[in-house]
């Protein structure tokens, strides 16, 4: 029966339950934090009372109770280190905590990776994923230990104190209950001003981060341009001003301490003059006013430290919010579990329709029948849905309608797994993982023996360069440690490793040289002896000596045959053979 | 460190103004506890209202003070603090302009940025923390152990005895914690780097069903950060207990001391309660000081990297100055060229000699990483020749001032980069007194003229950072066009155009040729058709100059030439190897590879 704003109010309070849920598993170490630090917060309290009753033994000379003294001290030392302890304890328990919570949260992030649709991954930027996955967990981590540590022991130590207080003396403990509001009004007054110098502030940093990473992003350009003086100059006056504006946010926003630390003071003196009017009527003792100067003094602390708490917390719920609506999206459809053996390569494509919006067709009624061992081609303009095929074989998206089959399963009734393993795929978008260049090339047969490796290498002529690599296979990749057409080489030399029944290569060969491309393509059309193959190239040479040459134009075929049987009809693809020779200068 | 002291130069006073009042605020703090103890052994004792009253004022007073002192420290410390890193990051702004292409390289774009912004940013926070609070909090625990020595010696050596061990504990936590925070940010960093590699290759990961694999590397990452986390965390968590438990240690000794002292007649109780005080003060000083010292740690780390950029000298030197002879014949000379790129092993050039004339147009073609961009990069001297010299009008490059060099060459780089800022400003920098009708005369030659004229405002037509609101092929040739407006005398085209349809391309190249004899133009392409009207060829194997001359002399006699040519027009073969003539520029012949056709 709940309203909409009733529920959108209730939304922060709905990601604390979820995230009070990650933590559920950690219950008795949550409730055991709590009782420690409860227990370490009233110690610690209690010993300036006990400070206080030691000084009221010291009266003066020769009226000086040794034994009482040294009975409080004695329990002093106790509580200080029974206290020291729970606190170490508790600062233990809270780390394991939220470590133990990221790390939950994590472990679910990245399995929910593996399983989310290819079309969310699309669309949303890789880096907005990993701000999520560690940027916001982070934060997330550190408002928790912060939540854990603070948030309590300070609630702890203001009803504490005031209670301690009130049991010395209840005017003075009035008194600062009074007084310490003051304390927040001018922490808010200097905070309000500071804010629109350090907004000022922001935008001049940001101005200049835009130059910073335009013209130092082009350095050589400026150089090449002989750009370096006005660029400097350029620099030198954003500068300028940054430094204005930062001059004053830092030191608006540095009065802040000052001006609390006074109110605190006048608090302080506040209490001492009251104190000493109170002493001769017997209503305090001097050891009770030394303990009430010790509160006043550490008052302040738990109200700074909750009201810092609270905004980082804040920021934390609004960081688990994001890491919940990633994980809360909708994984893949759920597997099924038909697999299937010996795949011979017999691809049925059945009334297809596919489009990644739904406003904008793409794919439709695409048939095809691939017998076993064919060699299939795709060509077509840019945008022509030659590589969202790619993605409908490989099952990266499924299709908004008709069926494919493999062996004549539906891919829909085979597991994933079953159906990628029967095909090899080489993309355009080469990707390298950060390992060793064996474990990049093993990653398609992981118990690859070296002799195995180093052939499919030389194959697929990226033994050449991994060789003169400074520890050979076992060269650690990162991420521009080669170049283009060396990592392309090596995805080549991944397929080539595994040999599965069917291949899919798309602009597998974009960035090789044209020389290199020619060796490659020997290996390659070894490699597709047999097998059923779907090949997509910008370069007509790769392409001709297909058993089929589908030509793709607005996501459905327009041509389709062998190369000879398509010059022959004099279409769209003789046209675009032909093209190739065209003489400009006549 | 010493490398950026220099910086504080020009803030020296308010350098040692901002502690100076820190430190007055200090000594305002100090006499608190004396006050409340003189209000307690005399006023009360006395029961002499005045008294109290009075040093109540006091209080206010010194209060009052404290605060006037130290919004003035804070003043300076802003004032210093933000001054010096202004003066600091146009400095390292300046440096940077500076290097040559070999430490930029070495260095990397990202480094740099990261090193003029947040780096300095955090050295600006670590002085200005430092200068306000680095010393406020010895001078309170020092003087909180000279207050006492004023009040009772042997009370005091009490505390001068517990100052030392407690820094010494909090020195060896956070000399145990600091490098371990390090290694944390390293292994926070391999599950990032995994995280990326999870979405990145997920085609890949997906393609090969290597999921499982994924996630149980993703684990055992995850768990190494976890556990070194805790162990981290359990370490530093001792640094307020531990400090806790010994500074009431010391508190207790001392009240047992202080009540043998008051006993023997020789302390009065005010002057405990003063000791107390001073104990508990240092406490939170101590507490205090041990935030800082992370804080500073690491602003010092990043100090050190700043530092760092600005110790980089550019391993390339220019001359006073010197132009050449612009009139003789010979434009560009290569005498047994080698060059290998810094901290790599095997040259990236290897003997490379040629000789160009004035007005030629030079092709250079090779695979990929055959050296092509390098070379032209030599012409330019981004690069200098590892041996051997390169002559420019007859005269050593390394004669010539940077300036001088620079005018004469007009650069076009793989990467189309333009500005934020209209269309004009962008084309001035190839000269800023360019006007208007010289840059519409380059926008022509670069056939660049319709895209400019389709957009609002012409040349005022804003582009967003990187041109981005401008299609591939558009930005490149306008990058064309802004090299043109330098009227250079050698322009150098490092395939630059491969964005372009085969169609304006060519046309392009009409327009080059047009340009009048003047010019000499560098070519690098990997499409033959590109390069084979021009008047040398320069065919690059392997960092090795194997073929040089023109398409049809190279046609025969160059292997690599030949299968570069042949592998982008298979047709040709056929006609070769039936021995019929290979067109040369002057017959009409394939100008496009079926790479563009396709694309």
């Amino acid at each position: 029966m709940k309203t909409d704003t009733a529920q959108q109010k209730n939304n922060s309070m709905e990601i604390l339950w979820k995230v009070l849920r990650f933590i559920g598993r950690y219950r008795f170490l949550l409730i055991l934090s709590i009782v420690l630090a409860s227990a370490s917060v009233i110690l610690q309290l209690y010993v300036p009372i006990l400070f206080g009753d030691a000084i009221d033994e010291i009266v003066g000379e020769g009226q000086v109770n040794f034994d009482n003294m040294w009975y409080y001290l004695s329990r002093i030392l106790v509580m200080v280190i029974v206290s020291g302890a729970a606190t170490w304890i508790m600062n233990i328990i809270n780390n394991r905590m939220t470590y133990n919570t990221v790390r939950d949260i994590r472990a679910k992030a990245i399995r929910h990776i593996q399983e989310l649709p290819l079309s969310y991954l699309d669309q949303h930027s890789t880096g907005d994923i990993i701000s999520r996955v560690i940027a916001d967990t982070d934060i997330l981590s550190d408002g928790l230990l912060l939540g854990f540590t603070q948030l309590f022991s300070g609630i702890v130590t203001i009803i504490g104190t005031l209670i301690f207080m009130l049991s010395k003396n209840v005017w003075i403990t009035l008194l600062v209950i009074v007084l310490t509001p003051l304390s927040f009004f001018v922490a808010k007054f200097i905070s309000g001003r500071s804010f629109q110098m350090f907004r000022k502030q922001s935008d001049a940093r940001g101005r200049q981060t835009a130059l910073i990473e335009e013209m130092i992003g082009n350095q050589k350009l400026v150089q090449a341009f002989g750009y370096e003086e006005k660029s400097s100059a350029r620099f030198s006056q954003v500068n300028k001003e940054l430094k204005e504006y930062s001059q004053k946010a830092v030191f608006f926003s540095s009065l802040t301490n000052p001006s609390t630390r006074f109110v605190n003071n006048v608090i302080y003196a506040a209490v001492a003059l009251v104190g000493a009017f109170l002493i001769p009527g017997g209503y305090l003792t001097v050891g009770g006013l030394s303990v009430l100067l010790a509160y006043a003094n550490q008052y302040m602390k738990p109200f700074n430290d909750i009201s810092s708490v609270i905004t980082e917390l804040q920021n934390a719920l609004a960081c688990a919010s994001r890491i919940f609506a990633f994980l809360e999206e909708a994984p893949e459809s759920p597997d099924a579990s038909g697999s299937v053996d010996n795949v011979q390569g017999e691809v049925d494509i059945e009334n297809v329709c596919f489009s990644y919006t739904p406003d904008k067709k793409l794919i439709e009624n695409f048939n095809l029948h691939v017998s076993p061992g064919k060699r299939i081609a795709i060509v077509g303009p840019t945008g022509c849905g030659k590589t969202t095929f790619i993605n409908l074989l490989m099952r990266f998206y499924d299709v908004n309608g008709g069926t494919i089959s493999v062996d004549g399963h539906p891919v829909k009734e085979l597991s994933r797994h079953a159906l990628r393993k029967s095909y090899g795929m080489v993309l355009q978008d080469t990707w390298i993982k950060n390992g060793t260049v064996r474990e990049n090339i093993c990653i398609g047969k992981p118990d690859a023996s070296e002799d195995e490796i180093i052939e499919a290498a030389k194959k697929s002529h990226s033994w050449e360069f991994i060789r003169r690599l400074p520890k050979g296979l076992d060269t650690v990749l990162k991420e521009d440690s080669l170049s283009q057409g060396q990592k392309q080489l090596l995805c080549i030399t991944r397929v080539m490793l595994c040999l599965p029944p069917m291949l899919i290569l798309d602009e597998a060969t974009s960035s090789i040289d044209t020389r290199t491309e020619m060796m490659i393509q020997e290996a390659f059309d070894q490699m597709m002896e047999g097998r059923t193959s779907f090949i997509v190239a910008h370069r007509l040479s790769t392409i001709r000596n297909a058993d089929t040459i589908l030509v793709m134009k607005d996501g459905s075929i327009i041509e389709q045959g062998s190369h000879d049987e398509l010059m022959k009809k004099g279409g769209f693809y003789e046209n675009l053979y032909n093209s190739q020779f065209v003489n400009v200068t006549e | 460190m010493r490398t950026l002291a220099p910086f504080l130069k020009n803030y020296k006073k308010e350098s040692i103004l901002a502690p100076f009042f820190k430190f007055l605020e200090v000594v305002f703090d100090l006499l608190v506890p004396v006050v409340i103890a003189r209000i307690i052994d005399v006023g009360i004792a006395r029961d002499d209202r005045g008294f109290i009253i009075q040093n109540f004022l006091i209080l206010i007073l010194m209060a009052a003070a404290g605060l006037t002192v130290s919004i003035t420290a804070q003043y300076f410390a802003a004032k210093a603090s933000v001054g010096f890193s202004t003066e600091l990051r146009q400095a390292v702004y300046d440096h940077v302009q500076g290097l040559s292409y070999t430490e930029l390289d070495r260095l990397g774009t990202d480094t740099l940025i990261t090193r003029l912004t947040d780096d300095i940013n955090q050295v600006q926070n670590g002085l200005n923390m430092g200068l306000r609070l680095l010393l406020r909090s010895p001078f309170i625990v020092i003087g909180s152990m000279v207050m006492a020595f004023t009040i009772n010696v042997r009370c005091a050596l009490i505390f001068a005895a517990a100052i030392p061990v407690l820094f010494l504990v909090v020195f060896v936590i956070m000399y145990l914690s600091i490098p371990l925070f390090g290694r944390v940010q390293g292994k926070l960093d391999a599950v990032t780097g995994l995280t990326r590699e999870n979405l990145t290759g997920v085609r890949v990961i997906r393609a090969f069903c290597r999921e499982k694999e994924a996630v149980e590397e993703f684990d055992q990452s995850n768990l190494a950060l976890t556990k070194l986390n805790e162990f981290v965390g359990r370490l530093s968590a001792l640094l307020n207990p531990v400090t806790y438990v010994l500074i009431n240690i010391a508190t207790v000794i001392l009240i047992n001391n202080a009540g043998l002292q008051v006993s023997l007649g020789n302390m009065q109780q005010g002057e405990v309660v003063a000791l107390y005080n001073y104990m508990a003060q240092m406490i939170v000083e101590l507490i205090k000081l041990a935030s800082l010292i992370i804080t500073l740690n690491k602003s010092a780390a990043c100090a050190g990297r700043v530092a760092d950029i600005l110790k980089v000298d550019s391993t390339m030197e220019f001359a006073g100055s010197s132009s050449g002879d612009s009139t003789g014949s010979r434009s560009v000379e290569f005498q047994n060229v080698t060059f290998s790129y810094q901290g790599t092993g095997a040259p990236s050039l290897t003997d490379i000699s040629f000789s160009v004339k004035r007005g030629e147009t030079v092709g250079i073609i090779g695979g990929t990483g055959s050296g092509k961009s390098t070379l032209v990069n030599l012409i330019a001297r981004f690069y200098d020749a590892t041996s051997g010299e390169i002559l420019l009008d007859g005269e050593n490059i390394k004669n010539y001032s940077r300036r001088a060099l620079r005018d004469k060459i007009g650069v076009v780089p793989q990467r189309a980069a333009l500005f934020k800022g209209n269309i004009r400003d962008n084309m001035k920098w190839g000269r800023e007194d360019a006007t208007d009708e010289e840059i519409w005369s380059a926008l022509t030659t670069a056939q660049a003229r319709e895209i400019v004229e389709g957009k609002p405002g012409q040349l005022d037509f804003a582009l967003e950072q990187n041109g981005k609101n401008l299609s591939g092929g558009q930005r490149q040739r306008l990058t064309i066009a802004r090299a043109l407006v330098k009227n250079p005398e050698i322009l150098i085209l490092d395939d630059s155009a491969s964005a372009l349809d085969f169609a304006t391309d060519a046309a392009l190249r009409k327009a080059l040729a047009g340009l009048g004899g003047q010019v000499t133009t560098f070519l690098v392409s990997q499409r033959a058709a590109s390069i084979r009207q021009a008047d040398q060829i320069l065919v690059l194997d392997d960092g090795a100059l194997c073929g040089l001359g023109t398409h049809d002399t190279l046609i025969r006699s160059c292997s690599t030439y030949r299968e570069i040519y042949f592998s982008q027009f298979p047709e040709e073969r056929n006609r070769y190897e039936n021995g019929e003539k290979i067109s040369g520029r002057q017959d009409g012949t394939p100008v496009i590879s079926g790479k563009e056709v396709l694309s």
